[in-house]
């Protein structure tokens, strides 16, 4: 089914999206509105989803491939659905949409995202949820670099960030607030689950990650806790969704060992300066 | 902030040069017009023994000053304009020229350095003249602009190679003339590089000391005379020449078996000063080998993949993605972990 | 004919509780209980200003200042140069002092100036990522040699001892005698601590070092005092000493009466001699002769120590220092004209040598020209102040360096300029046993390894500002310093631009 026309003529009104082959990309179906991005330029994607937006609760773009910013910035209870890689920054500065990725997703996903939920049934790469003060993040497989870095918390907003797969170096750098949880279930190209220097820095929050971690592997200012049956509880409530998300058994995610990294101090540097 | 892309079919089969221009063209917000190039290997057979010179000139007497030059240095097989179009874009700045050569007899036995000197000769002792490319069988194209412009400028389409790289710029630290665009290329070398090499100052002079000569205002070409200087003349293999340039932290070093250890300890002894610093990935090629490089601690992005023929490296997925949508087993390196692609035919 | 004292003590009646500790804590005399009259007074002549008593007076009762200018202003006839004539019209004598160069010239460390990254690389954040200070000071190959076989790749080149170093800073040479046992014992203990060395100074090693003579570079100046086998064996590396900074081409004396009963068996001569180290050494006329006794040294210990020489830093530095290497040593240590000392002629001290900020470019300048600069380490001294001046020596080309004042200072001194005198009230350069019980070994190791800690963390800060997270990025990396006020020349010799450029 065609779209409502009137959105159609703000689209092509707005002088970045001249394109007159806009119309047949946008289609009606069901409840979704469904953008063709093939080959679309980001700017010119994100204009239509901000105008869709206006009418539609439901968004679904599919062959994205690459382009970045998508649902930065967007307010409200949207669910996007996308179908391929979405590009760097997805759903940046977000404030509560749900994002669905089916695909991977490219540098920077959730940065300083506020609130809401991005779903990647899929792996991520670095600095996925840079900042991040509220919502989760979920993927399914691997997650990159200084994933999670300066990740804070603020009152009952505390964000948590759970990938299925590995994680690089630098896992939870700065981290001043939030859970991380790495699951390490498939492990395609290491048998680390988690690189070095992990939680370099961190001040606030706390990683759980299902494997043993040596001391030496945590970066200045981390220490390991005991893993308790407080925070084995915590874990099954956190990973019910998670796990019917991706089809996991919770179960035999919880049987394993877990690692709970947080910090020492809340002022790791205050005895490194001297006036 | 730039865009690298490489592919490279590992059986020798060329392909024309869409795909690459596909893969640079996916990753244009990364660039800004500053700045785009293309090496491409396979693409001279008729004159595959010859080492090809692509060389841009200011002037007339620029290019008769290097022709005298090559006449007394080398043998000229053939020469002829590098064919452009005329588009509105890229404003033709010199006159793009190839040279066919070949090395005079007596100095066979060293040849390649042979030729370094001569392609150093130009570049430090003529004014207005600077050699882009000068391996065999491959050229360089590059100029400032966006990649599919400056592909357009080149009709790097209509090139047939086996293995191509491709950049996109967003220079900040050095000026964007032509002759600094990327890939910047040494006879058999070329490299595509996104980011800064923030060690160049102890890198340069370290290769000075070795008798090369950086003269290019960029960072990048320290990476082609490193390669150089360790692969070729200090025969590291790619393996352990990527663990020079970019080698693991003490801490993992020390936790190595005894043999492994000392191996990487002399390792870094002995190559401390070639040690490339800062945020960086890069794409390095030869005519047999594609190797992509980040550094230690993985401040520039770099992902890559692998289908039945061909091994893709990229800055962003989606670059790989649109000439390989089927791909399956697509990953980000480790920081400092070469990813190195030969090819499977001689 | 006497003199006006240069210092002014002031006591703070009011505060003052006669508890006569002062009268204790100064060595020099200046606080003195008179008997009769019931009270401290005060000779002012004879204060150096070393603030022991200042530091040690329960109420902080006491402040030295210096006295305004006694003279009549002369901008040439200057109030030192004055007291320096009448001085020599008294005695006759050679002018002694202590600590190094007083002269204003440039101090080209002050004129050099760190870049740091701005957008187009992110600066490192050293509280969370890694940087590396490890260094090695040695002999490296020009290239390895590998032997490559199916499975695996061996190693065919074997490389010279190195010295490892977890921080590229290191304690100078400052020998039993010239300062206490306690203070080499600091040094000692905070150089194993931190991964780092010491040097033994000229006057052997006392058996109290042994344990921590893995951590201590054993020198062998001209008079081959202590030099025996088994101190050749225990330490680190050897260092010849050609030449210091503070002194060169000058010998060195300890006078006999500081040549106590353990210093003597130290140094192995007899107890109350003078020690006189001769101006050069009597087997070394020339580089050959130079070559002849590196070599020896490394037969004499199987060759597992690298060998240093170190010489002071003069006008053809870049050619001895070639020499040098050529000569078969794994490194050179150039020692600036700031050089400390504790004892040297003034007119030598303040006007033979030149900077070292020149000496260490030059010299890795003309290294690298011949080709050899892989072949040699370059260690920097004299004159280092704070861990700017560490970064700046190193991307001048220096591999590491020493420090010599700096560390005293972190024992406690005070930069009194009386080293020479032997009377050190803060235990450090004195063999006077009361004296000496004022300088803890733990408490000393503990200051200076903090020094060293502290510097590190600073200079790993500077490196991260520079977007690199080792050291070896930045030796030579003369593209990350700018000059400010320096002219084209001077900015030449050090291989720097200007700033703006
Ligand atoms: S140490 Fe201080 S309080 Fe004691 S007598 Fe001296 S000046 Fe007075
Ligand atoms: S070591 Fe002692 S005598 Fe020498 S300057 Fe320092 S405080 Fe004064």
């Amino acid at each position: 089914m065609n779209v409502d026309s009137s959105i159609l003529d703000i689209i092509r009104a707005k002088k970045l999206i001249e394109r007159r082959d806009i119309a047949p990309r946008i289609r009606e179906e069901g409840d979704f509105v469904v953008v063709d991005a093939k080959g679309l330029h980001y700017r010119i994607l994100n204009e239509v989803v901000y105008e869709l937006a206006e009418k539609y609760k439901k968004i679904k773009l599919i062959n994205v491939n690459g382009q970045r910013y998508i649902a930065d910035g967007l307010r409200g209870d949207y669910y996007i659905e996308i179908h391929g890689t979405a590009g760097d920054d997805l759903g940046a500065f977000m404030n509560g949409p749900e994002i669905v990725v089916y695909g991977n997703v490219q540098d920077g996903a959730g940065n300083t995202m506020n609130a809401g939920k991005i779903i990647v049934h899929g792996n991520a790469t670095d600095i996925l949820g840079h900042s991040m003060r509220g919502g989760v993040i979920y993927v399914e497989g691997d997650v990159g670099y200084r994933v999670g870095v300066h990740m804070k918390e603020y009152k009952d907003q505390v964000p948590i960030i759970v990938a299925g797969g590995t994680a690089g170096d630098f896992l939870g750098e700065y981290m001043a607030g939030g859970r991380i949880i790495i699951l390490g279930l498939k492990r395609r190209f290491t048998s680390e689950i988690v690189g070095d220097w992990i939680a370099a820095g961190i001040h606030g929050g706390a990683i759980y990650i299902r494997d043993s971690i040596e001391e030496d592997r945590l970066g200045y200012g981390a220490k390991i806790a005991e893993f308790t049956e407080e925070d084995k509880k915590y874990l099954a409530k956190i990973l019910e969704e998670y796990c019917r998300t991706f089809g996991y058994d919770l179960n035999k995610i919880l049987e394993h060992e877990f690692t709970k990294i947080v910090p020492e101090s809340h002022r790791p540097y205050g005895k490194m300066y001297t006036d | 902030m730039c865009g690298l892309a490489g592919i490279l079919n590992r059986y020798g089969k060329r392909i024309s040069g869409n795909k690459i221009i596909t893969m640079a063209n996916m990753m244009e917000p990364r660039y800004d017009g500053r700045g785009g190039g293309f090496a491409a290997y396979g693409i001279y057979p008729q004159h595959r023994d010859c080492y090809a010179l692509h060389i841009y000139f200011d002037n007339e007497d620029a290019k008769e000053l290097t022709e005298e030059f090559l006449k007394e240095h080398v043998l000229i097989v053939k020469d002829e304009e590098i064919p452009t179009r005329k588009i509105k874009e890229i404003p033709k700045r010199y006159i793009t020229w190839r040279y066919f050569v070949e090395v005079p007899e007596k100095f066979k036995n060293n040849e390649h350095d042979y030729m370094i000197s001569v392609v150093m000769g130009i570049n430090d002792g003529i004014e207005g003249a600077y050699v882009i490319s000068s391996g065999k069988n491959m050229g360089v194209f590059k100029a400032t602009g966006m990649p599919r412009d400056v592909a357009r400028l080149f009709k790097v389409e209509k090139y047939k190679g086996y293995l191509w790289l491709a950049h996109g710029r967003f220079p900040t630290n050095t000026p964007g003339w032509w002759g600094g665009a990327h890939p910047f290329n040494i006879l058999d070398w070329s490299v595509v590089h996104n980011g800064e090499i923030s060690s160049y100052g102890t890198n340069m002079r370290y290769l000075e000391m070795h008798g090369y000569k950086c003269r290019l205002l960029t960072d990048t070409e320290v990476v082609a005379y490193l390669f150089d200087l360790l692969v070729r003349r200090h025969r590291l293999p790619y393996e352990l020449a990527a663990v020079a340039l970019t080698p693991p932290f003490w801490k993992h070093i020390e936790k190595m078996p005894p043999e492994k250890k000392k191996l990487y300890t002399y390792i870094r002894m002995t190559y401390a000063p070639a040690m490339l610093n800062g945020p960086f990935a890069i794409i390095v090629a030869n005519s047999t080998t594609m190797i992509g490089l980040n550094d230690r601690i993985k401040l520039r992005p770099l992902v890559t993949a692998k289908d039945d023929e061909f091994t893709y490296i990229a800055s962003e997925e989606a670059a790989i993605r649109e000439v390989a949508p089927n791909i399956e087993e697509l990953f980000a390196p480790k920081a400092g972990v070469p990813v190195i692609a030969k090819l499977e035919v001689d | 004919m006497g003199f006006p004292p240069e210092f002014k003590v002031v006591v703070d009646k009011e505060k003052c509780i006669m508890c006569r500790r002062c009268t204790i804590e100064c060595p020099y005399g200046v606080h003195v209980w008179d008997e009769k009259k019931k009270t401290i007074i005060r000779k002012e002549e004879n204060c150096v200003a070393c603030q022991r008593c200042v530091f040690t007076c329960p109420t902080k009762a006491i402040q030295i200042e210096v006295r305004p200018p006694a003279y009549s202003p002369h901008p040439v006839w200057t109030e030192k140069v004055r007291r320096d004539i009448r001085l020599q019209a008294e005695t006759g004598s050679v002018l002694l002092v202590a600590m190094g160069n007083e002269e204003p010239y440039r101090r080209y460390f002050d004129h050099l100036v760190i870049d740091a990254c701005q957008v187009t690389n992110p600066s490192i954040d050293p509280l969370r990522e890694p940087i590396e200070l490890r260094t090695y000071l040695g002999a490296k190959p020009d290239y390895l040699e590998l032997e490559e076989s199916y499975s695996d790749i061996k190693l065919k080149t074997e490389l010279t001892p190195n010295l490892k170093l977890e921080t590229p800073i290191m304690f100078a040479h400052m020998s039993y005698g010239s300062i206490s046992l306690e203070a080499q014992k600091s040094l000692a203990m905070a150089a194993k601590e931190m991964g780092t060395y010491m040097g033994s100074g000229e006057g052997g090693l006392h058996k109290d070092l042994y344990p921590y003579a893995d951590h201590i570079i054993v020198q062998v100046a001209s008079g081959r005092f202590a030099v025996h086998e088994e101190y050749l064996k225990v330490g680190a590396a050897i260092e010849i000493k050609i030449g210091q900074g503070a002194k060169p081409g000058i010998g060195g004396h300890l006078p006999g009466k500081k040549v106590t009963e353990e210093i003597s068996q130290t140094r192995m001569i007899p107890v109350g001699s003078d020690a006189i180290s001769p101006a050069p050494h009597h087997d070394i006329y020339s580089i050959e002769d130079l070559s002849r006794l590196i070599y020896a040294l490394k037969e004499a210990t199987r060759y597992k120590k690298p060998v240093f020489v170190k010489i002071a830093a003069v006008h053809n530095v870049a050619s001895i220092a070639v020499g040098i290497i050529r000569a078969g040593a794994d490194g050179v240590v150039l020692d600036g004209f700031t050089a400390g000392t504790g004892a040297a002629p003034q007119v030598i001290r303040d006007h033979l040598g030149i900077p070292i900020e020149v000496a260490i470019a030059a010299v890795d300048q003309r290294l690298r020209e011949e080709r050899i600069r892989n072949r040699g380490s370059i260690i920097a001294s004299g004159g280092i102040r704070s861990s700017a001046d560490v970064a700046k020596a190193i991307a001048l080309g220096a591999d590491a360096v020493y420090i010599g004042t700096a560390a005293l200072i972190a024992l406690g001194c005070t930069v009194c300029k009386q080293c020479h005198r032997g009377k050190c009230a803060w235990g450090i350069a004195t063999q006077d046993p009361k004296l000496r019980k004022r300088l803890k070994p733990e408490e000393g190791a503990r200051r200076a390894a903090n020094l060293l800690r502290a510097w590190s963390f600073e200079l790993k800060e500077i490196l991260g500002a520079l977007g690199l997270n080792s050291i070896e990025s930045l030796r030579g990396n003369r593209d990350r310093l700018r000059g400010i006020g320096l002219t084209e020349v001077e900015l030449e010799v050090l291989g720097v631009k200007p700033a703006g450029r």
